[in-house]
């Protein structure tokens, strides 16, 4: 395994029962990099991620997620990533600050480093006003931006995001990604699953899951010249056209 | 374990809980609710016992023995019947409880030797008709006795006086009302932490927690302690509302009750996050939940005495944890007792707080 | 009919897939019945005492010779009266029986702990007849009708079914129909040309059978394990289980058309049908005894004519003319909760 890759798998295989969610998937994701992951519903794609995160026990394979074996150093990784999906992410129950300190502290920041990263990130969101309210009450796109903030908030090595973007307008998205790339900048490596074929673009790398296969892995550049394609929409759509499973 | 994490995650559950719409009304109404209906509904007290007199007999004697049956405080002579199959159609009607059936010639054949009375309960409801066969039996024995002695045949019978310790006026309530205090603990930590950790699975915040690495003795710990508070909480209205209402206030000491609540809360709740681990939904989790809250009160000595069970049921009921603290709260409320009177109860408690959490912890999967 | 079967099978899947609350279903009825049935007694039947004795005298050895014998007293020795507080307050003992020589008349003293009132009176009773048979023959036999072991098991069984038809029918419908909805895929087979009344009994018929499992089970461990005795009343109880099932399944079709989510209909559920089944039909405790309110409020309560007319077909045995009345009430409520539901369900997919 390359000490330069955050993320490396070989034959990374999950299944359940007799069904197989990942298949023998092999890759890696050098330091700094944005890759996306791409895929039909139940490709496999979010499988995939919860065994890199440490969520979910390979069935087999191995690989390293921030220089720790995803078999063995679960929790090791947990220490050195951050996750934020869709469907999770904040306690709604709480207020915005109350969710930061929470996620914060468990990342182990000391108060003075909670206070200092909070106050920062209250600045770049743009985020004053709306520190003590309930997570329930702001709008879905504010929320995205906010759990983003959060996942990230310990600067870990590398971040994972399960469709961040699903359900917001194309100008948050648009902002949304900005956020990424500022990330990136930093040195983050950001590791991202998305529907939006478009959003595909903005990646220095993307993968494309089929039935638990990867059958694509290159840059959208190189991707659209192999598949003579105009558009990634139009490589997924060659490269899923023989798709069993999904919709 | 980080005491900073758990501090925080701790904040979070009882904040959470505090902005809950339902669970501060439940914590509060709930223990109101039951302690004023349930007590009246919990009655196992048996009066008004509906007696049947077969009187064959006719004679001052049996006359006097039903007008001393129907002065007793507990009996009621609905009826003197004619012949047993009438008294026995009274019964089949749910008239009455108890046949007492005077043979012919009873007072004569008494004079001269042995005679005969006959009682049968009706066993369809077992306590009142065995109790009720009791207090017929008492009476008319009573009845003998006098009527032995104001006719020179009188063996000297020892006076018998009788001392009710602990609860006097042998009010049902006194006993039930300690012992329904537990059932609302066992009803409140078992459901509240199921279903809280169920709707964690629900909304999918349990995976933003499983994705950190918070060690899951922190994270279950931070399920469980809200409930210590809870419990105080349940307990102390609870005993309000017997005090106000009942007027029943602990004879004993208040700490040992609610170091008692304490340990409980701890197993009842380490038991509802042990099932909640291992259910998918919702239903499921209630469904096993309520299946071990039915056995609970059943097997807890509860309603009926657990020295009435065979010998092997009462080995079982040395596994169900209620049963020690129902045996502390009757004690500690009604006799006095104290944390030393009772430390195997105390121990006993203590140990399944320790295992149950401990089960809850281990049962909590981060990886799956 | 293809639509109506595969709705049934769809439906059936779905409970039998569930193993763990399809194993609980089965298992607490019969669990329970058999704690009633073996484990739990309301009877007092072993009273432990112990005995302060001043003198002894023929009398005084009379007494607890008897104390010794009798079946449901265990005597536990003689002790000091110092120490009868400590034995009483920590449970040791039940009772003590104290007797006093005074010159030549015996004086004797129950001191009962009364914590458990019928404890301590059944022990009085008990302690009592030892002492006064010392000086008369007894002379009353005390036997029972109908349930010669006072055994309180079957007591229990039209209370346990009361309940399990509840918690199937009521509970588990309910919250199945509304997690469709929840989903969304009742929409999805409300628009199909689907009839409504098809839909209901695809989802109802699954439950009805469920429960038809679960009263055989129940009835076979009646009159097998129990000893219940056989008799022509059994086709009355299935009859009035029958109506009681179908009255089950209506009220979770009326909670499912109310409410509009998984907990809300189990709180609802559990609140309005399960505590009160629980507490107010008489399954466990005697309704004479509650006050009067309680006893109006406990005649709405489907469970309690279900509970009293299987009371008395199956413990008192009697014909089915001795129930005409709790047949009719059980009757009415179904008709009416039925074409309530019925009309509300149609309404609200309109």
């Amino acid at each position: 395994m390359d000490k330069g890759n955050a993320i490396s798998v070989r034959n990374l295989t999950k299944r359940f029962g007799s069904f197989t969610a990942v298949d023998h998937i092999s890759f890696d994701v050098a330091k700094g990099e944005i890759f996306g992951f791409l895929g039909a519903n139940g490709a496999g794609k979010t499988t995939a991620m919860r065994m890199l995160c440490g969520l979910s026990i390979p069935t087999e394979g191995d690989g390293s997620v921030a220089g720790c074996d995803i078999m063995t150093q679960a929790e090791s990784i947990k220490r050195r990533i951050g996750y934020m999906s869709q469907k999770f992410s904040l306690y709604s129950g709480l207020t915005v600050e109350e969710n930061i300190r929470l996620f914060s502290t468990i990342y182990g920041m000391t108060s003075k480093q909670i206070r200092e990263a909070s106050e920062r990130l209250f600045k770049e969101l743009g985020m004053q006003d709306m520190r003590r309210a309930y997570v329930k009450d702001i709008p879905v796109g504010w929320r995205q931006k906010l759990a983003f903030a959060v996942a990230t908030i310990h600067k870990p090595e590398v971040v994972f995001l399960d469709e961040p973007t699903g359900g917001v307008d194309p100008v948050t998205r648009r902002k949304f990604w900005e956020l990424i790339y500022k990330a990136s900048s930093e040195g983050m490596t950001v590791f991202v699953t998305t529907h939006y074929l478009d959003e595909a673009e903005y990646c220095n790398r993307i993968s494309i899951m089929v039935d638990g296969k990867l059958s694509a892995l290159d840059s959208p550049a190189a991707l659209k010249e192999k598949y003579h394609a105009a558009t990634i929409d139009e490589v997924f759509r060659i490269v899923a056209q023989n798709a069993q499973r999904g919709d | 374990m980080n005491p900073r994490i758990l501090k925080a995650l701790l904040i979070k559950e009882i904040k959470l809980m505090k902005r809950n719409p339902l669970i501060p009304k439940i914590i509060i109404a709930m223990p109101i609710m039951v302690m004023l209906v349930l007590p009246l509904v919990a009655n196992l007290d048996v009066k008004n016992v509906g007696v049947t007199v077969v009187d064959n007999d006719h004679s001052q004697l049996s006359r006097r023995m039903i007008a001393d049956i129907g002065a007793s405080e507990y009996l009621t002579v609905n009826a003197v019947a004619g012949t047993y199959d009438e008294a026995m159609a009274s019964v089949e009607r749910g008239e009455a409880d108890v046949i007492l059936t005077i043979p012919p010639h009873y007072s004569r054949n008494l004079s001269v030797g042995d005679a005969e009375l006959d009682i049968e309960a009706n066993g369809v409801n077992a306590t009142k008709g065995m109790l009720g066969a009791q207090y017929v039996s008492q009476s008319v024995m009573e009845t003998l006795s006098q009527w032995r002695s104001e006719n020179g045949l009188s063996i000297t019978v020892p006076e018998t006086s009788i001392i009710n310790l602990y609860n006097p006026t042998l009010n049902f309530r006194n006993y039930m009302v300690p012992a329904l205090i537990v059932v609302l603990l066992i009803i409140i930590c078992g459901f509240l932490p199921a279903l809280n950790l169920v709707s964690e699975k629900e909304s999918g915040t349990i995976e933003a927690m499983n994705v950190t690495p918070v060690s899951r003795f922190a994270f279950v710990l931070s399920k469980l302690i809200p409930f210590w508070i809870v419990g105080i909480i349940v307990v102390a209205v609870g005993m309000t509302v017997g005090w106000l209402v009942y007027g029943l206030a602990p004879a004993g000491n208040i700490g040992a009750i609610f170091l008692a609540a304490i340990l409980f809360s701890l197993a009842m709740s380490g038991l509802g996050v042990t099932i909640a681990n291992k259910s998918a939904t919702m239903l499921q989790s209630i469904f096993v939940m309520f299946a071990f809250i039915m056995i609970f009160q059943l097997m807890s000595g509860l309603f009926t005495p657990i020295r009435s069970m065979p010998e092997w049921a009462q080995y079982v009921t040395y596994a169900i944890p209620p049963r020690y603290f129902i045996e502390i709260m009757r004690s500690v409320y009604l006799k006095g007792a104290g944390i030393i009177d009772l430390w195997p109860q105390y121990t006993a408690i203590a140990a399944f707080a320790v295992l149950l959490s401990l089960l809850a912890a281990i049962t909590y999967n981060k990886r799956t | 009919m293809s639509i109506f079967r595969s709705l049934i099978k769809k439906e059936a899947l779905h409970i039998v897939r569930d193993t763990r609350t399809m194993v609980i279903t089965l298992l607490m009825p019969i669990v329970l019945l058999l704690l009633f049935g073996f484990a739990i007694s309301t009877e007092v039947n072993d009273v432990r005492v112990v005995a302060v004795v001043d003198q002894y005298t023929d009398d005084t050895r009379d007494i607890l010779q008897r104390l010794r014998v009798n079946e449901y007293l265990t005597f536990q020795g003689l002790t000091t009266p110092e120490d009868v507080n400590a034995l009483l307050r920590s449970g040791k003992t039940d009772a003590a029986l104290f007797l006093r020589s005074e010159e030549v008349e015996l004086k004797s003293q129950i001191v009962v702990d009364a914590s458990n009132t019928n404890t301590a009176q059944t022990a009085t009773a008990y302690i009592r007849g030892v002492i006064n048979s010392t000086s008369a023959k007894s002379t009353v036999l005390t036997n029972t009708l109908y349930n010669p072991q006072l055994k309180s098991a079957y007591n229990f069984v039209p209370g346990i079914l009361g309940m399990i038809f509840i918690l199937i029918c009521a509970i588990m419908t309910s919250v199945s129909i509304v997690r469709e909805k929840e989903t969304g895929t009742m929409s999805l087979l409300l628009v199909s040309p689907v009839k409504p009344r098809t839909i209901i009994l695809g989802k109802l018929i699954p439950y009805f059978l469920l429960s038809c499992v679960i009263l055989t089970v129940m009835l076979l461990m009646a009159y097998t394990v129990l000893g219940l005795p056989v008799s022509s009343s059994v086709i009355s109880v299935i009859a009035v289980s029958l109506l009681y099932i179908i009255l089950s399944l209506s009220i979770g079709l009326m909670v499912s058309t109310v409410v509009d989510t998984q907990l809300t209909a189990l709180i609802v559920s559990a609140v309005m049908f399960m505590l009160p089944v629980i507490m107010l039909s008489g399954m466990i405790f005697p309704i004479d005894n509650m006050p009067i309110v309680l006893q109006w409020i406990s005649n709405i309560i489907p469970a309690r004519w279900y509970i009293e007319a299987m009371r008395k077909l199956m413990v008192q045995q009697l014909a089915f003319s001795y129930i005409i009345k709790d047949v009719l009430i059980l009757l009415v409520m179904t008709v009416v909760l039925l074409a309530a539901s019925i009309a509300k369900f149609k309404s609200s997919t309109r």
